[in-house]
């Protein structure tokens, strides 16, 4: 069995291949994470639903809600509720729903079979799936914060501390996308994932504030990820004021758990 | 239609066998919940060789194949893939065996020269890119979206994939269903280098014609129970005693109108059973014989093969499985 190759000086010969090899050596770990890293977050940006999800509502809501002022806000300016609030939106529509709803169809397209009989392995695979989210996330924070500075916001306080609220709000949401990814059949994950998403943005804390709600709904509302992802990066990027107790416990809570119920209920296929 | 019973495992005897089984099952039990998918199952297969597993639909064969691949833990028995257990030692296996699924496997929006260039990029030890865009015959599909591609093409590709890493097992899923017969040369092509160069493949298949062409081994399945088992020639030879038949496959088409009007027979006696495969309902006299051989000179299409005597691996087939589900 041949194949043309074509050397350094442009001449083509005819090369035998070798088909059967006897090394049997998979490539290091950091080749193979990167590679399907790359490929996670190319197939994110190329899917037309997902830019619509990541990029498309969380610009819309931003500008709107900024413009007509309509909802009731926690600050003089709403613009100065709405950044953050918008930002944690983006987070939970890259990490949680897109992600958990990628790897549904994948699991019905047997690409996660094909891929679990390859040497990439489980670790290699989740990691790139968590890089490529958090490199999508830089990519909606950099265009939110400049359509934001363009709005008027005018972010204070501790970025530092606003990376570590989004790395662990990127890890209890990822683990909630991938956990109902993989207990559920890719079009109920598909309902459920956009349900629970417009669920978690009306109780999220991101455009309507929780100290608006009824008590026992503010409640129920602040043992879910999304207000404590929100009121966390809302303390670090507009306050001075630390981030609430709460929110910390409630987003390391959540950090746990859902990617271990994720990892249990995973399956290849 | 000859009637074949059931019978023990026909021993293999050739070089590669002395070497000992690549893959080995052992009494393997596959169940789910209560129904049980795999029942005692036994068998070995060999480097160098191509083991067909066949058998209708439920007869346990994905299960099989799914086990031997890891996927499948069984509740009994033992399964060695390369002398490792696959469901325990997937990390060890991964890079040396190949997996060709029948459907999908590949992200919709992935172009060839994406999923090709993403899989070398996994093994430490693999065929280039562009060397299994070639092998596969992809080049002038190779930035087409997975989605946009033809059955053969997506086969193809899979078939590719599979062999990335060069494995020493390559188990293949229906490798030829949907693919144009130019495909399928090009995919039979891949399978005999492949066993040349000394892999282990498991073909699990509905198309009989298909595996007889490719297997030197078959597996016949039926309610999760070995049937049948041996070398395809003795397997052949045993259902083959006292039929009325000719086989004859080409490297060209014939017109069966004048292949029928050489033999001296009617077009209804000649039947096209795949491109290039031809049944002939007659004993294969000297004279009959030499009317086909000079019928190809005269027409300069060399023969690929030609037998008298031989039924069919799906004559075999369905006498088996059609005496299982009687007795059943």
């Amino acid at each position: 069995m041949t194949v043309s190759h074509t050397s350094s000086d442009g001449h083509s010969r005819q090369v035998e291949l070798e088909l059967v090899g006897h090394s049997g050596i998979a490539a290091p770990f950091t080749r193979r994470l990167a590679a399907q890293t790359k490929m996670e977050a190319s197939m994110t940006l190329k899917r037309g639903e997902s830019l619509l999800l990541t990029l498309g509502i969380p610009i819309v809501l931003l500008v709107f809600f900024a413009e007509v002022h309509i909802l009731p806000a926690s600050t003089k300016k709403p613009i100065d509720f709405l950044s953050p609030g918008i930002l944690a939106l983006a987070v939970m529509s890259t990490s949680m729903v897109s992600l958990g709803i990628a790897t549904g169809f994948e699991r019905s397209y047997n690409v996660l079979k094909r891929l679990g009989t390859t040497p990439l392995g489980r670790p290699a695979l989740i990691a790139s799936k968590i890089a490529a989210v958090l490199l999508v996330e830089i990519v909606q924070a950099v265009i939110l914060v400049l359509v934001a500075l363009a709005l008027g916001w005018k972010p204070s306080g501790n970025a530092g501390e606003a990376v570590i609220v989004i790395i662990l709000g990127t890890a209890s949401f990822s683990g909630i996308g991938l956990f109902l990814a993989g207990t559920l059949k890719a079009e109920v994950n598909l309902a459920v994932a956009n349900g629970l998403y417009l669920l978690l943005l009306l109780m999220g804390n991101m455009i309507i504030p929780v100290s608006k709600f009824p008590s026992w709904m503010a409640t129920l509302a602040k043992a879910l990820p999304a207000a404590a992802l929100s009121t966390g990066l809302f303390h670090s990027l507009n306050h001075s004021s630390p981030v609430p107790a709460w929110a910390w416990l409630v987003l390391i809570a959540w950090t746990i758990a859902a990617p271990v119920a994720a990892a249990i209920s995973w399956r290849w296929e | 239609m000859t009637r074949i019973k059931a019978q023990a495992p026909i021993s293999s005897s050739e070089e590669d066998v002395d070497n000992g089984p690549v893959v080995s099952c052992k009494d393997a039990v596959i169940t789910y919940g209560v129904t049980t998918a795999v029942d005692g199952l036994s068998f070995d297969a060999f480097a160098g060789r191509v083991l067909a597993i066949l058998g209708p639909n439920g007869a346990g064969k994905t299960s099989t194949v799914e086990a031997l691949e890891g996927y499948r833990i069984p509740s009994h028995g033992s399964i060695r893939v390369l002398g490792y257990d696959p469901a325990k030692n997937s990390k060890a296996l991964s890079a040396r065996i190949g997996v060709m699924l029948q459907d999908g496997g590949i992200h919709p929006m992935m172009s060839p020269i994406e999923a090709t260039r993403l899989f070398t990029k996994y093994y430490g030890d693999s065929l280039s890119s562009d060397e299994i865009i070639q092998l596969a015959g992809l080049e002038d599909v190779a930035k087409r979206p997975y989605k946009k591609l033809s059955g053969g093409e997506k086969q193809r590709l899979s078939l590719g994939l599979a062999l990335t890493g060069r494995p020493e097992v390559v188990f293949l899923d229906e490798p030829t269903a949907g693919v144009d017969p130019q495909g399928r040369l090009g995919i039979r092509e891949i399978i005999t280098r492949l066993k040349e160069q000394g892999a282990c493949i498991i073909l699990t298949t509905h198309e009989l014609p298909e595996a007889e062409r490719l297997a030197d081994e078959v597996l016949i399945l039926n309610k999760g129970k070995n049937i049948m088992q041996g070398s395809m020639h003795e397997l052949l030879s045993l259902g083959s005693k006292g039929t009325n038949t000719i086989r004859l496959r080409t490297t060209l088409p014939l017109d069966m109108t004048l292949l029928a009007k050489a033999v001296g027979l009617d077009l209804s006696e000649v039947a096209e059973e795949l491109p290039g495969s031809y049944l002939i309902k007659a004993t294969g006299t000297p004279e009959r014989i030499v009317a086909i051989t000079t019928f190809l000179a005269s027409m300069n299409i060399a023969i690929d093969s030609l037998t008298s005597g031989m039924v069919s691996l799906e004559e075999i087939y369905l006498s088996l499985i059609g005496g299982e589900a009687n007795d059943g």
